[in-house]
């Protein structure tokens, strides 16, 4: 049984085709990594898979479910976690606070129980001396970290993540992505958007290529950077 | 110190507050009607723009379907009028359903002048229903607050006369929806729903990305506060008697002068609108000797404010002292923080 699955979903704005006929699975567990040159359409992916833009064609399934006319927010509490590329934090609202609203929405839990559930995923993504701090006084670093954390607190069971690791030093980045790393080992499955190629092929098991709205190819990360016409379209334009 | 002393000094005052009609001249009594009448609106309209983002300028049409209905419940159905307040309110959040389906589809300050038309709206249909006196209005038929509930009793309890009877009892109507109105609050906003409310606030889109439903949200809040506000309404005019489309669906009287009281003592903030309206009645008091002037200070308070101190003098108070009696913060479970012994 996949978790995640789109059957030939595109979408276009006016004449330009953002997603052109996209088809993917995802297993539960696993970790997809998705990479392509700006404008290829990736973020436009994961809105869809929200449902925060509804496909012209094709369908989403989720757990087997069409979700297809699903609204956001029932998608989050049927398990979509999602961060933003850029930062979105509850800005007035302490840290504690951003994850306890997602625990107690998008992951349907009591007060109680949620309240500790917050704290472990504070503790787990470092972010536990700052609970009790203002989300919109936090570092890049820590915004990055609450994005993960919040996405978590709604008990995902997909998470998608949108460029995650961008704008972070080499430390940083390292420490993030063993963040993300226990994430997965706990079987989360993870579908994850990012240009900085050495962490996301550290975690990815399968690598999918975008390229003007059309999956290029999908497969192993070896398998897919080494082939000719990956490198030419993606990797000759990041060089 | 402080934070056993508060819980105190509020009782205190609650219980003077409650005892007034006993102790101080009747004159007293009407003037706190009229400053408890503005506290509820204030208390209202602070939820639905400081906390829900919804910035109506529109409150009068509840406040004037709310004193209509209660008017037509007695004139036209013969009922009690403390029946009558009650259906006041339930006209008006049954109004609330249509106009925030039209209403909804605007944002910001479309919202604002969209709301302010259906109000506008509202009076112009009202005064088109001629069994209510039409556009000049209509009174409560001589008699009816002496023939209310409870009259009889609170007339022998206190050693008053009959018109100074129903005015204590329109006015600890009113002292009570003022408290359960704050208390309401409190509790909502510390609910799971309150929660959603406040990351709406900061970031409606992110809110959405972790299950809440703005709308759904939203939509209560506004039906809410169309009952609580037709509920004032309808009770503040069983103390004027009288009414006309153009007083009870007054724009200035109903929502301006609230909006005034809410920002000065802060807006977003659970005792704003407390600060604001004692504020509001020491200027009118100090300052009833030269008219009307009160009101220029009122707006030249009110720009400062917005200008200097966004989240109005409340705001300021706990910023500086770090005092905050009614707090809406989840805080942490201890257990799980070992970095926060406190």
């Amino acid at each position: 049984m996949t978790i995640l699955s789109l059957r030939s979903v595109s979408k276009s704005f006016g004449a330009l085709k953002v997603t052109d006929d996209v088809s993917f699975d995802v297993q539960p567990g696993e970790a997809l990594g998705i990479i392509g040159p700006n404008g290829a359409g990736k973020s436009t992916l994961f809105n869809l898979i929200t449902g925060n833009i509804a496909p012209d064609q094709g369908q989403v399934f989720l757990d087997g479910r069409d979700v297809t006319r699903t609204p956001p927010m029932q998608r989050v509490v049927a398990g979509v976690g999602r961060s933003f590329q850029i930062p979105q934090p509850f800005g007035d609202l302490t840290v504690y606070e951003n994850l306890l609203v997602a625990a107690r929405f998008g992951g349907g839990m009591g007060g109680r129980e949620a309240g500790l559930f917050c704290m472990d995923i504070l503790d787990r993504t470092g972010l536990g001396a700052v609970a009790e701090k203002k989300a919109g006084g936090l570092s890049l670093l820590q915004r990055k970290r609450l994005e993960l954390a919040r996405a978590m607190a709604t008990r995902p069971r997909v998470i998608l993540l949108d460029e995650i690791a961008g704008g972070l030093t080499d430390g940083e980045c390292v420490e993030l992505v063993a963040t993300i790393r226990a994430i997965h080992a706990e079987g989360t499955a993870i579908v994850w958007i990012e240009h900085v190629l050495h962490a996301l092929n550290s975690v990815v098991e399968r690598l999918m290529v975008l390229n003007f709205g059309r999956m290029l190819m999908i497969g192993a990360p070896d398998a897919v950077m080494a082939s000719a016409q990956v490198r030419e379209i993606y990797l000759g334009i990041e060089a | 110190m402080s934070r056993s002393l508060a819980p105190l000094i509020a009782l205190f005052a609650l219980a003077v507050l409650y005892a007034l009609p006993a102790i101080a001249p009747r004159a007293m009594v009407q003037d706190l009607f009229g400053i408890l009448t503005l506290l509820v609106l204030a208390m209202n309209w602070n939820l639905l723009a400081g906390f829900a983002g919804l910035v109506s300028v529109g409150q009068q049409a509840f406040v004037g379907i709310g004193a209509y209905a209660m008017f037509a419940a007695i004139i036209l159905m013969g009922l009690d009028p403390l029946v009558g307040v009650v259906i006041g309110g339930i006209a008006a959040a049954i109004f609330a359903i249509p106009m925030a389906f039209f209403a909804f589809r605007l944002n910001g300050a479309y919202f604002a002048i969209g709301t302010w038309v259906v109000a506008d709206i509202a009076r112009l249909a009202i005064s088109q229903w001629k069994a209510l006196g039409g556009g000049t209005g209509t009174s409560l038929p001589k008699g009816t607050a002496k023939e209310m509930a409870f009259v009889d009793g609170i007339k022998e309890m206190l050693d008053v006369s009959t018109a100074a009877a129903a005015d204590a009892l329109t006015y600890w109507l009113m002292l009570s929806l003022a408290v359960a109105m704050l208390v309401a609050s409190y509790v909502f906003l510390r609910s799971r729903m309150g929660l959603g409310l406040q990351a709406i606030r900061d970031n409606e889109n992110a809110a959405r990305s972790v299950g809440v439903d703005p709308l759904k949200l939203k939509a209560a809040v506004f039906l809410l506060t169309a009952f609580a506000t037709g509920l004032c309404g309808a009770l503040a005019f069983i103390q004027i008697t009288r009414v006309t489309p153009d007083a009870a669906f007054s724009v200035i009287d109903w929502t301006a002068f609230v909006i005034f009281i809410t920002v000065i003592g802060g807006i977003g903030t659970l005792p704003g609108p407390i600060v604001g309206v004692v504020v509001f009645y020491a200027l009118q008091r100090a300052l009833a000797d030269y008219g009307t002037i009160y009101l220029i200070v009122l707006g030249c308070l009110g720009i400062a404010v917005m200008l200097f101190a966004r989240r109005g003098l409340w705001g300021l108070f706990t910023d500086r002292t770090g005092i905050d009696p009614l707090p809406l913060r989840h805080r942490p479970p201890r257990a799980a923080t070992p970095s926060h012994s406190a």
